[in-house]
């Protein structure tokens, strides 16, 4: 299985920018499936970067973010070939890490 | 006198109408000329939009309307196909069971070739789309077919246009009978008014292009194949041109035929034949 | 003597059920047994109104800013995907949240922003109707607020 996390990380100039996009249904709870019965919620809650062993960002997410999720900032520091570690945990306890390498 | 002239006029033309008309029956159906065809449609398009560049009719609505084109943008800089990217790479670069793979069944061992399909099969006289044409490949080789509206038939589709991005469409319409029939059966379809609605493809994509139809801008008919596959966010995942025929299809409240059908292949290769000379795009992502 | 217990339980799960629904709270995303990620503001989430929003995730009022550039579209080309970006040339930014007016739970999303990290945010949220996004960022322990609406029109193809 591959990973349910994509992620982008450029340093340049002193700043790095970050990307990502997570593999995850993020269902509202709201919407009804084609039997008419509604899909129950499952969402990411917490996401979570990692640099050099520091968080530089936290999302804390709702279900009124879009199914397959983006999520982009930026923080000063990082060089190329740094490890940026993202993770993710929904509602449900489900979880997903990786550890991702700057790029240049 | 001034007065009867005008009514000898009148009855004169009404005469050669009513003959023309009469004669019309009679008529032969012009011969198929493609390219023709294809000429008339593309100056259509760019006449009407002439501040459009041939590399943009790609891109769909967000060729015609700057707010969506923003929003494209900002989705863009990520695109959702990208799991369905690495899935379909993956897959493709798998070994069957026959330590055979998918670029043993293809010109140029898969690369850069979307814009080639659909091709006219002059041994089986039939369409064959890249959809049939990757399952063709699996089933030489002890694989299960897979189904043609989403999931890795999508994702595959998905990874050989993303390397055939920015090669022009170059879909052959050979001089053969059968051929020529499946063009004219496609474009048949495509001016035809169907379904409760009574729309015709052509009346959304041809005739309404660009503009809005409740909340969605139409899409221009030229070019509308090289974006696909497409990461559609009313589908949340990656689908194939021949499940968008059946959505469309549904939409003005006809029956849909089946992905794949013959009628959908001839339509896929008359609308693609239509964009030649348009880059490929996708995949692409739309709402 | 099990049979009475059994009943009494079961007339009393009856009663909660009949009073979560008449509350509405059986709309919640989050059901009674979920997990909530450590940190996660979970009350702030199930709140339906811009300013219980507001109250239970910052406990303080809303001044607005023009030093907050909110992006939005004018027109969704699709609710469930509305591009959102955020950014301020406030000092000292430690949160930026993002509400929608007429979502069924006003919060959409709530970024923690350590020193270092520039106030600046982009996502991808969902809206359920015509209305507001909300942008509101904390900077020196106060909070500010920009808004623009965003059109959210059913489609014509399928929507």
């Amino acid at each position: 299985m591959s990973s349910t996390i994509r992620v982008r990380a450029v340093a340049s100039g002193g700043t790095t920018v970050v990307q990502a996009l997570i593999n995850h249904p993020m269902d509202s709870g709201f919407v009804k499936n084609s039997k008419g019965k509604l899909i129950p919620p499952h969402y990411i809650e917490v996401l979570t970067f990692e640099h050099a062993g520091k968080k530089v960002f936290t999302a804390f997410w709702g279900p009124a973010v879009s199914k397959d999720p983006y999520i982009k900032f930026t923080f000063k520091g990082g060089a190329k070939g740094d490890d940026l570690k993202i993770s993710w945990v929904d509602n449900l306890g489900k979880h997903d890490s990786l550890t991702a390498k700057l790029v240049g | 006198m001034f007065h009867s002239r005008l009514r000898a006029a009148a009855l004169l033309a009404g005469m050669l109408g009513a003959m023309v008309l009469a004669q019309a029956p009679a008529r032969a159906a012009p011969a198929p000329n493609p390219e023709a065809d294809r000429l008339a449609f593309q100056a259509y398009f760019r006449k009407n939009y002439p501040a459009v560049k041939n590399s943009d009719w790609g891109n769909g609505p967000y060729a015609l309307n700057a707010g969506m084109r923003k929003q494209w943008e900002a989705i863009m800089q990520f695109p959702p196909y990208e799991f369905a990217l690495a899935a379909g790479e993956k897959e493709f670069n798998r070994k069957f069971a026959n330590g055979r793979s998918y670029a043993d069944c293809f010109p140029n061992k898969g690369i850069g070739i979307r814009q080639n399909y659909p091709y006219f099969d002059t041994k089986t006289g039939e369409v064959v789309t890249l959809g049939i044409a990757i399952n063709r490949c699996r089933v030489a080789n002890g694989e299960k077919p897979l189904g043609y509206k989403k999931g890795l038939l999508a994702a595959i589709e998905t990874y050989m246009a993303h390397t055939s991005r920015g090669k022009p469409f170059d879909i052959k319409v050979p001089n053969d009978p059968r051929a020529l029939a499946a063009y004219e059966a496609g474009k048949k379809f495509f001016y035809s008014r169907r379904g409760q609605l009574n729309f015709s493809c052509a009346s959304c994509h041809v005739q309404k292009a660009g503009h809005r139809l409740r909340g969605d801008i139409l899409a221009p008919a030229l070019g509308i194949m090289a974006a696909f596959p497409i990461y559609r966010s009313k589908w949340g995942e990656m689908g194939t041109i021949q499940w968008r025929f059946v959505g469309c299809n549904k939409q003005v409240r006809s029956v849909p035929f089946k992905p794949q059908s013959k009628i959908y292949r001839d339509l896929e290769y008359f609308l693609s034949y239509m964009s030649n000379g348009v880059p490929i795009t996708g995949p692409g992502a739309r709402p | 003597m099990h049979a009475p217990t059994t009943t009494r339980r079961f007339t009393l799960s009856l009663l909660a059920t009949s009073c979560l629904a008449t509350t509405g709270l059986l709309a919640m995303p989050r059901a009674a047994f979920a997990f909530d990620a450590p940190g996660w503001p979970a009350a702030a989430f199930s709140k339906k109104t811009e300013a219980d929003a507001i109250a239970a995730l910052y406990g303080q009022k809303l001044t607005a800013s023009d030093k907050i550039r909110l992006e939005a579209p004018d027109i969704a080309e699709n609710g469930a995907v509305v591009p959102v970006s955020v950014s301020t040339t406030l000092p000292n930014v430690t949160r930026i949240s993002l509400m929608a007016s007429h979502n069924p739970f006003t919060l959409a999303a709530d970024y923690v922003l350590p020193a270092g990290t520039e106030p600046a945010v982009a996502c991808r949220l969902k809206m359920a109707k015509t209305s507001d996004v909300i942008a509101i960022v904390e900077s020196n322990g106060k909070i500010y607020g920009a808004r623009k609406s965003v059109k959210v029109t059913l489609g014509g193809c399928g929507g």
